[in-house]
C-alpha cells in the first residue's frame, strides 16, 4: 500500500483529543421494481438483465418515481422522529461517471423528503441520542467491476466491466449531524448507531440491509479537536465500510491516525478514504479539497413530492413496534437481566428466540438453546445464528422434548446436531438415531444388574459408606445406554439394589 | 386533383370509403419525395418498402372491415427525434448517427395505433437547437417557396416537407419555437400544445421543461386531428397532464370567433420587425375583429426579458440531458484504442459527435449551473419565468386569447446569421414567452411580405389547456383568407 499511516495509540489519541463523527448511511430499498423505471432488482441476477431505456438512459427515455419507495422514505422519516416535507423536489446530480447511464444522478439536494429526527441507541448501558439531519430519497449507479491492476480500483486496471441491473435501485440517505461528546465510546457509537438503524429498517420491511450484499451502505465522518478546544477540526469520509464490526474499526483506526498527524504538527488532508477490511487501515482516496461542482438543479422531468398530510399520519399511525421499545418489553416479559438482553441483541438472537417462544418454549429455555449449543455452532462454522438450518419451531420442539423427559439435555444436543445435519425435524432425528431417555424399567434394570456385576470393587466401596462413588456407576450407566438412560432414575434405582439410603 | 394536394382529412375519408387505397396515396407521396426531396432536404431517412408494407397492413384491415380512426392510411413525416424501432433515430447529430432505437416513442406508437403510415424521418437542428436546420450534422433543408432560404427550425425537415407536398402531416417538437417558427416561414400550420399535453416519452430530450411535440399540416383541421391523434396522458411521463385532450377537432371544424375577446401583445410588434411581417399581421387582427372578435391592446411587460431566461434555462436542461451521450451505451465512439481511459474516450467522442451550436449551449448551461452562478443566471431566470406566467394569467383574466406575429421577420437566407447566434435567437423573440408559461400556441398563415414575397405566420397563444381557442381562431382566421385569396396560400407558392 502506498500510505502506510502512522499511528497512535487509541488510549493517547483519547487524551489529546475529542473526536466528532458523522455518519452517511445508505440503504437500499426492498421494493420489487426500481426507483424509476419497471426493472425487477433482485439480488444477483445475471448482468445486465434487469435493464430498460430508462435505466439504461437511452435518449429519450423518462422516469417516473416509484411510490412504493416514496412511501418507504416516509417511513423510515417517521421511524427517525423526522418532520416530513409537505412539498419537495428530485434534484439532479450532475457528473460523469461510466457507472452512471444519465451521467447525472436524481437525488434530492435542498429538498430533503425528511429532516431533524434522531435515533437513540445504548451503549455500554446508556443511551446516546444520535440527531439525524436529512433522509432523502436518490437512485443507485451501476456497479464497475475493475479487472487486471492490483488494488481492485479504476487506476492501473486493464479494463472495467459495468453491470446496470443496480443502476435506478432506490437508495435512501440517511445523513445523522455531527456526533459531539461520544469521546472515548466514539467507535461503539458508530457501531450500536448503525445495529440499531439496521434493526429500524429491518422492523418496517423496507430493506434486507445486508451489508455484506451491499444494500447498507456506510460511510464514515471522522475529525479531531485537541481537549479544551471548541474548534471542529478537518474531516475525512472513509468510505467502503462494509460490516457493522467495520464501522467501529474505521472509526477507531481514523482516530488514530489523525492523531498521529496532528501530533507530528501535520496537517488532515479532507479527503475521501478507503477502508480495508484485511488492515483495518483506511488508505486516501480522491481529495475534496477541490470540491466537484455537482451543478444541481431541480429535476424536470419529474413532479415535485407533495405527501397528503393525513397520508402521513395513516402511516405514521402504522409504523410497527420500534426496536428499542421491542426489546424493552420482550427484555421484560422474558425477566432476563440487561446483560443477557444486550448478549442476546449483539449475537441478533432477539428474534430466534421470540419466535422460538412463540413455538412454545419458555422464554429461559429458549434462550439457553440459541445463546448456548447454537451460537457456538454458528460461531464454528462462521455463520450468522439466523442462517443455521434450523428453525425456531424446531428449536422450540426439542425443548418440549427436554421438559416431558423423553430427552436429556445431552440427547437434546445431538438431536439438534442431526436438524442442522439435515436429518428432518427433531421428532424424525429421534426416530432415526434411537434416541429416546430409556425409560423401560426393566431394561434399565438389566443395564444397572450388569454395570454393578461388572464393577464389583466400587459396589463395596459404596457399601462400605463411599456414597460418592456411586458416580462411578452412574456414569456406567449412562455409557452402556448410550447417553439414553435417565441419569436421576439410574442413580435411584443402583441404590435400593445396593441397598444403601442415597 | 392529385392525391398530394389532397388534405389529410380527404385522404384519410377516401381511404376508408376504399375510393383510394393506403398504397396508392403512399406511393402518390413515395414519388414526391423521389422528385423534389433532392432538392428541399427535407428527410434524413425514407424507408419506402416499410411505408408501403404499413399502407397494404391498413388496407387489409379496411378490407376486413375494421374502423379505423380518421388518419389511418395517411402519410406522416416524423421529426427525427422521436424514437422510431423501424427506422434509425438521430437527433440530427453525429453522436447518433446509425443508432437504431429498441423502443418506439409514445408519439410513435400512437401514430401507428392511429393507423398513419410513416414516410420517414425529417431533418433538424442538431438536438433541436436551432432557428434555421442549418445546425443539422446532415446538411441544411431549403425552404419549398425560396431553396435559398431557411426552412425554419429546429423542425424544419417537418416543415419544408409538408410545404412541398411531401407529405400532407408530420411531427415537430417545439421548445422555443420550433414548431411555430418552421411553420410560419413556410406558409403552413404549425401547433405547440400545452406543455404536457403531448408525451415526451421517446422524444430525445433538449429542455425538459419546456419541450412539446406537436403536429404540422397545411389547414388547421388536419393539424387539428393529428393533435388528436397523439395527444393525451401517458403514464411514462410524469409531467403529462392527466386530462382529456381539449375538443381541438371540434374548434377547428366550428371556425368562429364571434364573440370572442382576442389580446394583441403590445411587446410583440414594432421596433425590429419586418414592415411586411407587420403588415400582414395588422390585416389579420383587423379581420378577427370583422368576424365579430373583440380586439384590445393587452400588455405583457416581463416578455422582454423572456428571450433571456429561456437562454439559461434551454441550455441549463440541456448541459444535463446531454450527457448521457458519453460513448459508453451506444452511438459514436472516438479514441477507444485501448490506451485511453473512459473519461478520455467520452471527452474525444463528445468533442468529435457535438456542434459547435450544441457545444455552446452545453457551455452555457454548464456555467449557468455552476456553484456561484446559480442564483444569478439559473435561480433569477426561472423567477422571471413566473413573471411571465403571471403575465400571462393576467392578460387571461381580459382576454381569451393573445396575438402575435409568429417571427420577427420572413424566411432568412441560408448561411445569413449562421455565425450570428444572437440574430438567430432574435427568430423566436415571439414564440418563447409560451414556452416558458407552458400555454398553447398555433402559427396559422395569414399572407405574404411585400417585400419578399414570403410568407407571414400569425400566432395566437391560449390559456393551458385551452389549445381549442388556438384551432378556434386559427380555423376562422384560415377560412376568411382562403375565401378572400381564393385557395390555400400555398398554391401561391412557385413550383418546385
Ligand atoms: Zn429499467
Amino acid at each position: 500500500m502506498a500510505d502506510i499511516a502512522t499511528l497512535m495509540p487509541y488510549d493517547e489519541a483519547l487524551e489529546r483529543f475529542e473526536p466528532v463523527l458523522g455518519l452517511e448511511t445508505h440503504v437500499e430499498l426492498g421494493t420489487a421494481s426500481k426507483m424509476f423505471c419497471g426493472c425487477p432488482t433482485t439480488f444477483g441476477a445475471p448482468p445486465n438483465t434487469q435493464v430498460c431505456p430508462v435505466c439504461l438512459a437511452l435518449p429519450g427515455a423518462l422516469p417516473v418515481a416509484n411510490e412504493k419507495a416514496i412511501e418507504s422514505t416516509i417511513r423510515i422519516g417517521l421511524a427517525l422522529n423526522c418532520t416530513i416535507a409537505k412539498w419537495c423536489r428530485f434534484a439532479r446530480k450532475n457528473y460523469f461517471y461510466p457507472d452512471m447511464p444519465k451521467n447525472y444522478q436524481i437525488s434530492q439536494y435542498d429538498e430533503p423528503l425528511c429532516t431533524d429526527g434522531y435515533l437513540d441507541v445504548e451503549v455500554d448501558g446508556k443511551v446516546v441520542r444520535v440527531e439525524i439531519e436529512r433522509v432523502h430519497l436518490e437512485e443507485d449507479t451501476g456497479k464497475s467491476t475493475h479487472v487486471g491492476g492490483a488494488t481492485g480500483r479504476i487506476h492501473g486496471a486493464d479494463y472495467s466491466i459495468v453491470d446496470y441491473n443496480r443502476a435506478g435501485i432506490p437508495l435512501v440517505e440517511i445523513v445523522t449531524k455531527p456526533i459531539v461528546g461520544a469521546d472515548r465510546l466514539a467507535p461503539e457509537v458508530a457501531r450500536a448507531y448503525v445495529t440499531e438503524l439496521r434493526e429500524v429498517m429491518r422492523s418496517l420491511g423496507v430493506s434486507d440491509v445486508r451489508m455484506e450484499q451491499g444494500s447498507l451502505r456506510c460511510d464514515v465522518n471522522v475529525s479531531l479537536m485537541p481537549r479544551g478546544s471548541a474548534e471542529w477540526g478537518t474531516r475525512t469520509e472513509t468510505k467502503n465500510v462494509n460490516s457493522l464490526r467495520s464501522v467501529e474499526r474505521a472509526v477507531r483506526g481514523e482516530i488514530e491516525r489523525q492523531a498521529a498527524i496532528l501530533v507530528a504538527g501535520g496537517r488532515v488532508v479532507q479527503e475521501t478514504r478507503h477502508f480495508h477490511e484485511d488492515t483495518g487501515q483506511t488508505t486516501s482516496g480522491r481529495s475534496k479539497e477541490e470540491a466537484q461542482d455537482y451543478r444541481y438543479f431541480p429535476e424536470p422531468d419529474l413532479l415535485p413530492i407533495a405527501p397528503d398530510p393525513a397520508w402521513v399520519e395513516e402511516l405514521r399511525a402504522a409504523l410497527p413496534e420500534l426496536p428499542s421499545a421491542r426489546r424493552k418489553r420482550l427484555q421484560q416479559e422474558w425477566g432476563v437481566s440487561d446483560l443477557d438482553m444486550a448478549a442476546m441483541h449483539n449475537a441478533d438472537a432477539i428474534d430466534l428466540v421470540e419466535a422460538t417462544v412463540a413455538a412454545g418454549a419458555p422464554a429461559a429455555d429458549a434462550r439457553k438453546w440459541w445463546m448456548g449449543e447454537l451460537a457456538r455452532r454458528a460461531n464454528e462454522s462462521g455463520v450468522a445464528l439466523a442462517d443455521l438450518p434450523i428453525t425456531p419451531a424446531q428449536v422450540a420442539r426439542v425443548t418440549e422434548l427436554v421438559a416431558s423427559g423423553a430427552l436429556n439435555d445431552k440427547l437434546a444436543r445431538q438431536v439438534l446436531e442431526g436438524v442442522l445435519a439435515g436429518e428432518g425435524d427433531p421428532d424424525e432425528v429421534v426416530a432415526k438415531r434411537g434416541l429416546q431417555v430409556v425409560s423401560d424399567e426393566g431394561e434399565l434394570s438389566a443395564i444397572i444388574d450388569q454395570v454393578l456385576a461388572d464393577n464389583a470393587d466400587v459396589v463395596e466401596k459404596v457399601r462400605g459408606g463411599k456414597i460418592a462413588a456411586v458416580g462411578a456407576l452412574v456414569g456406567g450407566v449412562m455409557k452402556a445406554s448410550r447417553g439414553k438412560a435417565d441419569a436421576g432414575r439410574a442413580r435411584e434405582l443402583i441404590l435400593r439394589k445396593i441397598g444403601v439410603q442415597g | 386533383m392529385s392525391l398530394i394536394r389532397k388534405t389529410a382529412a380527404e385522404l384519410g375519408a377516401l381511404v376508408a370509403s376504399r375510393e383510394v387505397t393506403a398504397v396508392e396515396v403512399t406511393q402518390a407521396h413515395l414519388d414526391r419525395i423521389a422528385e423534389v426531396d433532392g432538392r428541399v432536404h427535407a428527410f434524413l431517412h425514407v424507408d419506402a418498402e416499410a411505408a408501403l408494407a404499413q399502407a397494404r397492413a391498413v388496407d387489409e384491415r379496411i378490407a376486413a372491415g375494421e374502423k379505423l380512426g380518421p388518419l389511418a392510411g395517411v402519410p406522416i413525416a416524423h421529426k427525427d427525434v422521436f424514437t422510431t424501432t423501424d427506422m434509425p433515430t438521430t437527433a440530427g447529430s453525429k453522436i447518433l448517427e446509425g443508432w437504431r432505437p429498441p423502443y418506439d416513442a409514445t408519439v410513435t406508437r400512437r401514430l401507428r395505433e392511429a393507423g398513419l403510415v410513416i414516410l420517414g424521418k425529417t431533418n433538424l437542428d442538431e438536438f433541436a437547437m436551432g432557428s434555421s436546420t442549418e445546425n443539422s450534422a446532415y446538411g441544411p433543408t431549403h425552404n419549398p417557396w425560396d431553396l435559398s432560404r431557411i426552412p425554419g427550425g429546429s423542425s424544419g425537415g417537418s416543415s419544408a416537407a409538408v410545404s412541398a407536398y411531401e407529405t400532407p402531416l408530420s411531427t415537430g417538437t417545439d421548445t422555443g419555437g420550433s414548431i411555430r417558427q418552421p411553420a410560419a416561414v413556410t406558409g403552413i400550420v404549425g401547433m405547440k400544445p400545452t406543455y404536457g399535453g403531448s408525451s415526451r416519452y421517446g422524444l430525445i430530450a433538449f429542455a425538459s421543461s419546456l419541450d412539446t411535440p406537436g403536429p404540422f399540416a397545411r389547414n388547421v383541421l388536419d393539424a387539428a386531428l393529428l393533435h388528436e391523434a397523439f395527444s393525451g396522458h401517458d403514464p411514462l411521463d410524469s409531467t403529462s397532464i392527466d386530462a382529456p385532450v381539449p375538443p381541438v377537432v371540434e374548434a377547428a371544424r366550428q371556425a368562429d370567433v364571434a364573440g370572442m375577446r382576442v389580446g394583441v401583445v403590445k411587446e410583440l410588434g414594432g421596433e425590429g420587425y419586418q414592415p411586411g411581417v407587420l403588415a400582414r399581421f395588422n390585416e389579420a387582427v383587423e379581420l378577427l375583429e370583422s368576424l365579430g372578435a373583440k380586439v384590445v391592446e393587452v400588455s405583457c411587460p416581463t416578455f422582454s426579458y423572456a428571450l433571456p431566461a429561456y437562454y439559461l434555462i434551454a441550455p441549463s436542461e440541456c448541459s444535463s440531458n446531454l450527457a448521457r451521450f458519453d460513448a459508453m451505451r451506444y452511438g459514436l465512439r472516438v479514441g477507444d484504442d485501448g490506451t485511453r481511459s473512459a473519461e478520455e474516450v467520452m471527452a474525444l467522442t463528445r468533442a468529435a459527435g457535438f456542434g459547435p451550436e450544441v457545444k455552446r449551449r452545453i457551455m452555457l448551461g454548464t456555467y449557468a449551473l455552476s456553484s456561484g452562478y446559480y442564483d444569478a443566471y439559473y435561480g433569477q431566470a426561472q423567477k422571471v419565468r413566473t413573471l411571465i406566467m403571471r403575465d400571462f394569467e393576467a392578460a387571461f383574466q381580459q382576454v381569451d386569447v393573445l396575438v402575435s406575429p409568429t417571427t420577427p421577420t420572413t424566411a432568412f437566407p441560408i448561411g445569413e446569421r449562421a455565425d450570428d447566434p444572437m440574430a438567430m435567437y432574435l427568430a423566436d423573440l415571439c414564440t418563447i414567452p409560451a414556452n416558458l408559461a407552458g400555454n398553447a400556441a398555433i402559427s396559422v398563415p395569414c399572407g405574404l411580405a411585400d417585400e419578399d414575397g414570403l410568407p407571414v405566420g400569425l400566432q395566437v397563444m391560449a390559456p393551458v389547456l385551452a389549445d381549442d381557442r388556438c384551432y378556434r381562431v386559427g380555423a376562422a382566421v384560415e377560412k376568411a383568407l382562403e375565401s378572400r385569396w381564393g385557395g390555400p396560400l400555398l398554391s401561391r407558392a412557385p413550383a418546385l
